[in-house]
C-alpha cells in the first residue's frame, strides 16, 4: 500500500493550496455546497445521517456525535445552542490549530449544518484564548461568511437564521472541559459545573446545548457530500470514518497525517519518515498527555477507540507524541505533572491537592532524593485521585505517572540508586549532539 | 415501619423510594440525597462542602461512597459523591462503614485536604470544634505521609490574615475551598461579594477591590466554615470551644424571634451563633443578631439603685430605700393627677404584662404605651382589631408565619423594609421569590437593594399617599391581591393616617392575610400582654366591661380603670402640661419619640420619674428614683415574634444581682400596698397562663379616612423626608462593638437622579427641627419629591435633628 492509499486527507486535503483560508479559494474546491445540500434536507435526516456514518467525538472521548444531537429535546421551548469546542489546549495536541488556520470555513460550514440539524439559531466557537492568530482567522472567515450570505438571516433562502459568535478563551485548560467551557462563556469563572443537568437538557444559559470538537464538526461538511455510507467505509468496526493524526516528537517529519481510524502507529511513524536518526522508540502518547502512555510493545495495535482501550489507554485526540531512547520518562512525566498542577482549577480537592503533592514526589525523584517506598506512594495518590476528582483533569493527571510507571519502574529506581537522572537531558533535544556531556 | 404522622397533614403524600445503604433498607422522599438518607439509619458520610441549606456543590470530595447498584442493576465504576446523588429506587450504597473502597477514597480524599492546611489546631479559634479536625480523626491516617515523601513535602502558605470586611477575617492557608462560604454569600443573602480568585492550589477566597464583605449577614459564613479559616475581629483569639458554655437564646434585636446560641465562659458572653429553627431562622441570623451583644457590658451599665438626694443629685441607694422611695413619690404623683407609664421595645413579655399590671392594678391608669416611637391611635385601633391574641397556634386561629411566606403568591411590603427591619423575613422572602416564585410587591419610594435581591417589585409611593397605593391594589391588573396574598405592615405606617385603615379594607375585601412587623423584639410582646391605653392583656379592650370584668377576676381586684388611657404621646402632652405628675418610664429612649424634645421636656417637668434602665441615660439622669434591671442575657422571658409566636428563653447568665424589671415593678407595688402576686419570670408566666387570651368580642377598628391632599403637595414646598433605620446604626444595643460598627452602612441622603445631577455630592436637608448635611447618593426610581435618610445614623437621629416622618424638607446643595 503505497502512502497515498493511507492516508485519507479530507479535511487537510486544501491545506497546501495557495490562500487555502479564503471563502473563494474554499467555494473553488468544492466549499459549501453540503451546506446548500443539507438546507433541503430535513433536519432529522441530518442527524440521521451523523448518526449512521459512525462519527464518534474528535475531541478525546469519542462518544457518538449524532447520538448527542438527538438528545436535545426538541420540545423544550427555549433556544437551542451549538457550542464548539476550540480550547485545544491539551499537551501534545495540534490538529484544531492548523485546522482553524488553514480551512476555517470547513468549520465554518459544518457549524451551519449542524446547527440547522439541531434547531439551533446562535453558535459559539469558543477558542483557546492564547491563539489569536488563529481566533483572527475564524473571526474573518465568519466575516466572509456572512457577507456570502451564508450566514445571518434566511440562509440562501431556506428560511433558517444563524449567527456565530466566536469567543476567545482566557487562558485556562480546564475550560477545555464542556461544562467549564460553558461557565467560562457565561462569563463565569471557568469551573465544571455539577451534572446532571447535562448540557443537552439545560447547557448554555441553562438552555438544550450542543457541545462539539471542531474536528467533529468540521467532519459534518463531507458526510453530508459523500454520504454516511462513504465515511462508514473507513476506520474500523466501531471506529468509523478519518481523524487527524498530529504526531510530534523524535520522528523524522512531524505534523498532521490524516487516516482512517485504526492505521496503526508503524504505518504513522513510516510515513513521517522513521524515528530520528539512529534511535528508536522508548515511549509515546496515543492522545496527548492524558492517555496513558504506550511503548515499543505497542507499534501495531489499531489506533482507535477499542484497540486503545484494549491496551489501558485510550484513543484522546490522536496527539502521538513519541519519545526516543535519549528521553528521561521521569522528566518527561514530571513535566506534565507540573502542567496539570499549574492548570489545576481549584474546585476539588484531589486534583488541586493531589497534583500539588504529585510534582514535590516526581520532582524528589528526578532528583534522586526520596526512597522507593516514593513510586509506591505515587501510585497510590493516583489511585486516590482517579477517579475520585470532580471532572476527568484529575484523572488525567494521573495517566503519565502510573503508566510509565508501570512500564519504566527501573528507570524511575535508576535516578534514586543514581543520586539523579542517568540520562543526558541534552541528548533529547535536537541540538542535542554539540551540547552532549560526550559530544561537548 | 412505624412513622410519625406529619403535623395536621395538609399536604399529599410525598413519594418515597426505598434504598439499600450499609445493608439497611431505608425509605426516603424521592431526590433526597445519599449523604442525608444515609443519616436516616444513623450514618454520618464526612463532608465539608455539603449543607443542607446551599444547593450541592460536589466540589471537596469528601463523602464518595461506592454505589455498587444505581437502581437500574447497574453500579457506578467509582466513587460517587453521596452529597450530590439523588438516591433512585432500589439503589444500593456502601459507604465508608461497610465498603473498603468507600473508606479509601474518603481517608485519601482527607489526606489530600490536609496536605495544605496548616494544622495549626493549637493556636486556631476552630480547634475543638472543628470539622475537619473531627472527621481527620474519625476518617483520616493518623501520620501524614506528605512530610515524609519525596524531600519532605512542602506546604503552600499565605501570609495571614486578610480582611473580607472590617469584621470578617480570613486565614488563607486553612482554608479548604469547600465554597460552603461563597455560596451563601451568593444563595442566602444574594449578597456575592466573596468570591474564588486564582486557581489550583493558590485559589483562594477573595474580595474585589475595594469592595469588602458588606453584608448583614456575614457572620454567618464564619459560623459555617468547616474550618478555621473564616473568623470574626470580635472573637478571634478570645477563648477556646471547650472552655465555653453554649446556652440557647432568643435575639433580641428584632421581631423575628431568631433562635440564637450564647457561648459564655466564667459569666461573660464570648459569642453569639445562629441557633437552628427550622420554622423561623432556619440556620441564619443578621450580624446585629450574632455581634451585638457588648451593649450590656458597657461601663455605664446600672449595678445599683439611686435616689435623688435632698440636694437634687442621684446617690445610690439600698433596694428597700429604693422601693419605698419610689412607691412613695408615686402615690403622691397619683393623687396629683396621675402616673403615666412608657415603655420601650427591649421587654420581655413578662416584663410588659408586669408593666401592664402595675399600671392597672397599682397606678389605677390605663395610661400607659409600649410604643417609643412616632404613634397613632388608627394604628392602637389596627393592632386591637386585627393582630393581638393571634399566633400560629393562637385561638383566633393560623397568623401569618414564615412558612406562608413560602407559599404565598404574593407579599406585599408597606412601610416595611425587611433587610434592614427583620432580617430573618428578608431571607425567607428571599427564599420564597428564587425557589417557590414567590411575587413581592413593596409599597415604597424606591427600589432598595434589598428589594431587588428578592426581585421584587416596587410600587412607587411618596410618604403620606401609602392608603391610595394599598387601595389600588384590589383588583390591579398587574398586581392585584388575593385571598393567596400576605400583607406585611411595617410599623412606621402609623406615619401616615389612613394607612392601616386602607390595609384594614383590602383585607376585608380581598381576603389577603395580614401581619403587622414592628422594628423591636418586645413590641408584640408588649401589645398581647396590654401595653396599650386601650388594650388589657390577652387583648381584652378596655371598652369592654366584661373584658375588664375578667381581667379584675383575674386578678383579684375589685375594678380596673374603665376609662381609656392616654396614648405615649398624650402622656408625654399631659406630663408637659402638668396633668400627670408622675412618670414610670423603661426602656425609652427619647430620641426615638414622635417629639424628642417635647418627650426629653416632659420628663424634665414629671413631677416624679421612675426609670427602669439597663444603663445610664439622659432618662435615668433626669429621674427621681432610677432602678437597674437585667439585660435579657441575665434573665429568663418570653419575646413574642412577628408571627405571634411565643419564643421563650432561660437565662443564660446567672447574676442573682441583675433583676428584670418584673421584680422591680413588684416591689414597688408592695410598697404600694398593691401586691402584683408575682416575683419572678416564672409566676408571671404562669398568670399570664391563667389570664389567657381574650374569647370575646374582638375591638372593632374606626376607618380614618386619607386626607385627601396630594401629599405631593406644591414640589416647590420642598422635599418629602421618608426615613427608616438600617440595620446596623447608632442603636444603644449596637454599642461596644466597633467592628461591627464598622460594617454599618454610612449615613447618605438618597435623592432622584435630577436632584442629585443638580445639588451634586452632599447636600444639606432643612426641616422644621434643624438641618443635616450629608453625601447625597443618586437613586434611579426615587419617587419625584422625596428625599430618603437613615433615621438614626447621624447626629443625634432625624427625629432630634431634622424632621419626623413624611415632613417637608428644604434641600440645598453642599454645606449650608
Amino acid at each position: 500500500m503505497s502512502d497515498v492509499d493511507t492516508l485519507t486527507p479530507v479535511l487537510t486535503k486544501d491545506w497546501g493550496t495557495d490562500r487555502s483560508w479564503t471563502l473563494p479559494v474554499y467555494e473553488s474546491r468544492g466549499g459549501y455546497a453540503s451546506l446548500k445540500k443539507a438546507l433541503t434536507m430535513a433536519q432529522d435526516d441530518i442527524i440521521a445521517a451523523v448518526k449512521d456514518s459512525g462519527l464518534r467525538g474528535r475531541g478525546g472521548a469519542g462518544f457518538p456525535t449524532g447520538m448527542k444531537w438527538s438528545f436535545i429535546p426538541q420540545d423544550n421551548p427555549k433556544p437551542k445552542y451549538l457550542v464548539v469546542n476550540a480550547d485545544e489546549s491539551e499537551p501534545g495536541t495540534c490538529k484544531d490549530t492548523p485546522l482553524m488556520m488553514a480551512s476555517p470555513h470547513v468549520l465554518v460550514e459544518g457549524v451551519i449544518i449542524s446547527s440547522f440539524a439541531i434547531r439551533a439559531n446562535t453558535a459559539f466557537i469558543y477558542i483557546r484564548g492564547e491563539i489569536l492568530h488563529v481566533i483572527r482567522r475564524v473571526q474573518a472567515a465568519v466575516a466572509e461568511a456572512y457577507a456570502a450570505g451564508h450566514l445571518g438571516t434566511n440562509i440562501h433562502g431556506s428560511g433558517y437564521d444563524l449567527d456565530i459568535v466566536v469567543h476567545a478563551g482566557a487562558g485556562a485548560y480546564i475550560c477545555g472541559e464542556e461544562t467549564a467551557l460553558l461557565e467560562g462563556l457565561e462569563g463565569r469563572r471557568g469551573q465544571p459545573r455539577l451534572r446532571p443537568p447535562f448540557p443537552a437538557v439545560a447547557g448554555l444559559y441553562a438552555s438544550p446545548t450542543v457541545i462539539n470538537n471542531v474536528e467533529s464538526i468540521a467532519s459534518v461538511p463531507s458526510i453530508i457530500e459523500h454520504g454516511a455510507e462513504w465515511f462508514a467505509s473507513m476506520g474500523t468496526e466501531k471506529s468509523k470514518g478519518y481523524g487527524i493524526f498530529s504526531l510530534s516528537g523524535h520522528v523524522t517529519r512531524p505534523g498532521q497525517y490524516e487516516a482512517p481510524l485504526g492505521i496503526t502507529l508503524r504505518e504513522l511513524i513510516g510515513l513521517s519518515g522513521g524515528m530520528r536518526e539512529g534511535h528508536q522508540l522508548k515511549f509515546w502518547t496515543p492522545g496527548g498527555s492524558s492517555t496513558p502512555l504506550l511503548t515499543d510493545e505497542h507499534l501495531d495495535l489499531p489506533l482507535d477507540f477499542e484497540g486503545m482501550a484494549g491496551a489501558g489507554t485510550m484513543l484522546g485526540t490522536r496527539a502521538i507524541q513519541l519519545f526516543d531512547e535519549t528521553t528521561c520518562v521521569v522528566r518527561a512525566v514530571l513535566r506534565w505533572t507540573e502542567f496539570y498542577k499549574h492548570e489545576s482549577c481549584g474546585k476539588c480537592t484531589p486534583c488541586r491537592e493531589g497534583t500539588w503533592w504529585l510534582v514535590q514526589t516526581l520532582a524528589a525523584i528526578e532528583r534522586g532524593e526520596g526512597s522507593e517506598a516514593d513510586l509506591d506512594l505515587l501510585l497510590d495518590q493516583c489511585e486516590n485521585i482517579l477517579g475520585r476528582s470532580f471532572c476527568a483533569l484529575g484523572d488525567g493527571a494521573t495517566s503519565p505517572i502510573s503508566s510509565s510507571i508501570q512500564y519504566f519502574r527501573d528507570e524511575y529506581v535508576a535516578h534514586l540508586t543514581h543520586g539523579g537522572c542517568p540520562l543526558d537531558p541534552a541528548a533529547s533535544t535536537v541540538w542535542g549532539s554539540s551540547l552532549t556531556r560526550s559530544g561537548a | 415501619m412505624t412513622t410519625t404522622p406529619e403535623k395536621a397533614g395538609t399536604q399529599g403524600a410525598v413519594e418515597t423510594v426505598s434504598v439499600t445503604i450499609d445493608g439497611v433498607q431505608v425509605d426516603v422522599p424521592k431526590d433526597t440525597l445519599v449523604i442525608r438518607a444515609a443519616e436516616q439509619i444513623g450514618v454520618q458520610i464526612p463532608r465539608f462542602c455539603d449543607h443542607p441549606l446551599l444547593a450541592p456543590a460536589g466540589a471537596c470530595r469528601q463523602c464518595l461512597v461506592e454505589v455498587p447498584d444505581a437502581g437500574n442493576g447497574r453500579g457506578f465504576p467509582k466513587p460517587q459523591a453521596s452529597c450530590t446523588l439523588p438516591v433512585a429506587d432500589g439503589m444500593v450504597v456502601n459507604t465508608q462503614a461497610t465498603s473498603e473502597s468507600a473508606d479509601k477514597a474518603q481517608q485519601g480524599v482527607m489526606e489530600f485536604l490536609l496536605i495544605n492546611h496548616p494544622l495549626d489546631c493549637p493556636v486556631c479559634d476552630k480547634g475543638g470544634e472543628c470539622p475537619l479536625q473531627n472527621q481527620a480523626m474519625s476518617n483520616g491516617r493518623g501520620e501524614s505521609r506528605f512530610v515524609g515523601s519525596g524531600s519532605g513535602g512542602v506546604k503552600r502558605t499565605f501570609p495571614k490574615p486578610i480582611n473580607l470586611s472590617p469584621q470578617v477575617l480570613l486565614d488563607r492557608e486553612r482554608c479548604i475551598v469547600c465554597q460552603r462560604c461563597t455560596r451563601f454569600a451568593e444563595e442566602i443573602p444574594g449578597d456575592p461579594f466573596i468570591a474564588l480568585v486564582e486557581r489550583g492550589a493558590q485559589q483562594q477566597i477573595g474580595i474585589a477591590e475595594n469592595a469588602p464583605f458588606l453584608s448583614y449577614f456575614a457572620g454567618n459564613t464564619i459560623q459555617i466554615c468547616p474550618v478555621g479559616a473564616l473568623t470574626s475581629e470580635s472573637y478571634r483569639f478570645r477563648s477556646r470551644p471547650f472552655d465555653l458554655v453554649s446556652t440557647p437564646a432568643v435575639a433580641e434585636h428584632d421581631a423575628c424571634g431568631s433562635a440564637i446560641r450564647v457561648d459564655h465562659r466564667r459569666g461573660k458572653v464570648m459569642r453569639r451563633l445562629a441557633g437552628n429553627d427550622p420554622e423561623v431562622n432556619e440556620e441564619w441570623i443578621t450580624d446585629k443578631d450574632r455581634f451585638a451583644f457588648t451593649y450590656a457590658t458597657e461601663p455605664d451599665r446600672l449595678t445599683y439603685p439611686q435616689v435623688r438626694d435632698a440636694g437634687g443629685a442621684l446617690r445610690p441607694a439600698s433596694w428597700p430605700e429604693a422601693f419605698s422611695v419610689a412607691a412613695r413619690g408615686l402615690a403622691d404623683a397619683r393623687a396629683a393627677g396621675g402616673v403615666g407609664v412608657l415603655t420601650g421595645g427591649r421587654l420581655t413579655g413578662e416584663d410588659a404584662y408586669a408593666y401592664s399590671k402595675f399600671a392597672r392594678v397599682a397606678l389605677g391608669t390605663n395610661d400607659i404605651d409600649f410604643r417609643a416611637r412616632p404613634h397613632s391611635a388608627e394604628e392602637a385601633d389596627f393592632l386591637a382589631a386585627h393582630v393581638v391574641a393571634t399566633g400560629p397556634d393562637g385561638p383566633a386561629g393560623g397568623s401569618v408565619t414564615y412558612g406562608d411566606l413560602e407559599s404565598a403568591a404574593t407579599v406585599v411590603l408597606v412601610g416595611f423594609e425587611p433587610e434592614d427591619e427583620a432580617g430573618a423575613i428578608f431571607l425567607r422572602l428571599r427564599k420564597a421569590a428564587l425557589h417557590s416564585g414567590t411575587r413581592v410587591l413593596s409599597i415604597a419610594p424606591f427600589t432598595t437593594r434589598g428589594l431587588s435581591k428578592m426581585h421584587g417589585t416596587l410600587i412607587p409611593t411618596a410618604p403620606g399617599d401609602e392608603p391610595g397605593a394599598i387601595s389600588s391594589l384590589l383588583g390591579h391588573a398587574e398586581h392585584g391581591v388575593d385571598a393567596t396574598s400576605v400583607i406585611l405592615v411595617g410599623e412606621r405606617l402609623a406615619t401616615v393616617p389612613g394607612a392601616f385603615s386602607a390595609v384594614a379594607d383590602l383585607v376585608a375585601k380581598s381576603g389577603a392575610r395580614v401581619a403587622w412587623v414592628p422594628r423591636r423584639a418586645g413590641d408584640r410582646g408588649a401589645l398581647e400582654t396590654g401595653c396599650l391605653p386601650t388594650l388589657l392583656p390577652g387583648g381584652r379592650p378596655v371598652a369592654d366591661a366584661q373584658a375588664r370584668v375578667d381581667a379584675a377576676t383575674a386578678w383579684g381586684v375589685d375594678s380596673l380603670p374603665e376609662k381609656a388611657g392616654r396614648d405615649g404621646d398624650a402622656i408625654v402632652a399631659a406630663l408637659g402640661a402638668g396633668e400627670l405628675a408622675g412618670l414610670v418610664i423603661g426602656g425609652v429612649d427619647p430620641a426615638d419619640t414622635a417629639d424628642p424634645a417635647a418627650t426629653t421636656a416632659a420628663i424634665e417637668r414629671a413631677r416624679f420619674v421612675v426609670a427602669l434602665d439597663v444603663r445610664a441615660s439622659d432618662v435615668t439622669r433626669a429621674a427621681d428614683v432610677v432602678f437597674p434591671v437585667a439585660p435579657v442575657v441575665d434573665k429568663a422571658g418570653t419575646y413574642v415574634n412577628w408571627e405571634g409566636r411565643p419564643r421563650p428563653f432561660e437565662a443564660v447568665l446567672g447574676a442573682p444581682s441583675s433583676l428584670p424589671d418584673l421584680r422591680v415593678l413588684a416591689g414597688i407595688a408592695e410598697e404600694l400596698g398593691a401586691t402584683l402576686g408575682f416575683r419572678t419570670v416564672a409566676e408571671v408566666w404562669s398568670q399570664m397562663e391563667d389570664i389567657g387570651p381574650w374569647d370575646g368580642a374582638r375591638a372593632t377598628m374606626t376607618p380614618v379616612s386619607a386626607p385627601t391632599k396630594d401629599p405631593l403637595g406644591d414640589p416647590a414646598e420642598g422635599l418629602l423626608l421618608s426615613t427608616w433605620k438600617q440595620l446596623l446604626d447608632q442603636g444603644t444595643m449596637q454599642a461596644g462593638d466597633k467592628h461591627l460598627a464598622a460594617t454599618a452602612r454610612p449615613a447618605v441622603a438618597k435623592v432622584g437622579r435630577t436632584v442629585y445631577d443638580a445639588l451634586g455630592p452632599t447636600v444639606t436637608l432643612t426641616g422644621e427641627r434643624g438641618s443635616v448635611t450629608l453625601p447625597a447618593e443618586p437613586v434611579d426610581d426615587m419617587v419625584d419629591g422625596v428625599v430618603w435618610v437613615p433615621s438614626n445614623s447621624s447626629g443625634l437621629g432625624l427625629l432630634t435633628d431634622l424632621a419626623p416622618p413624611g415632613a417637608r424638607l428644604t434641600i440645598s446643595g453642599g454645606d449650608a
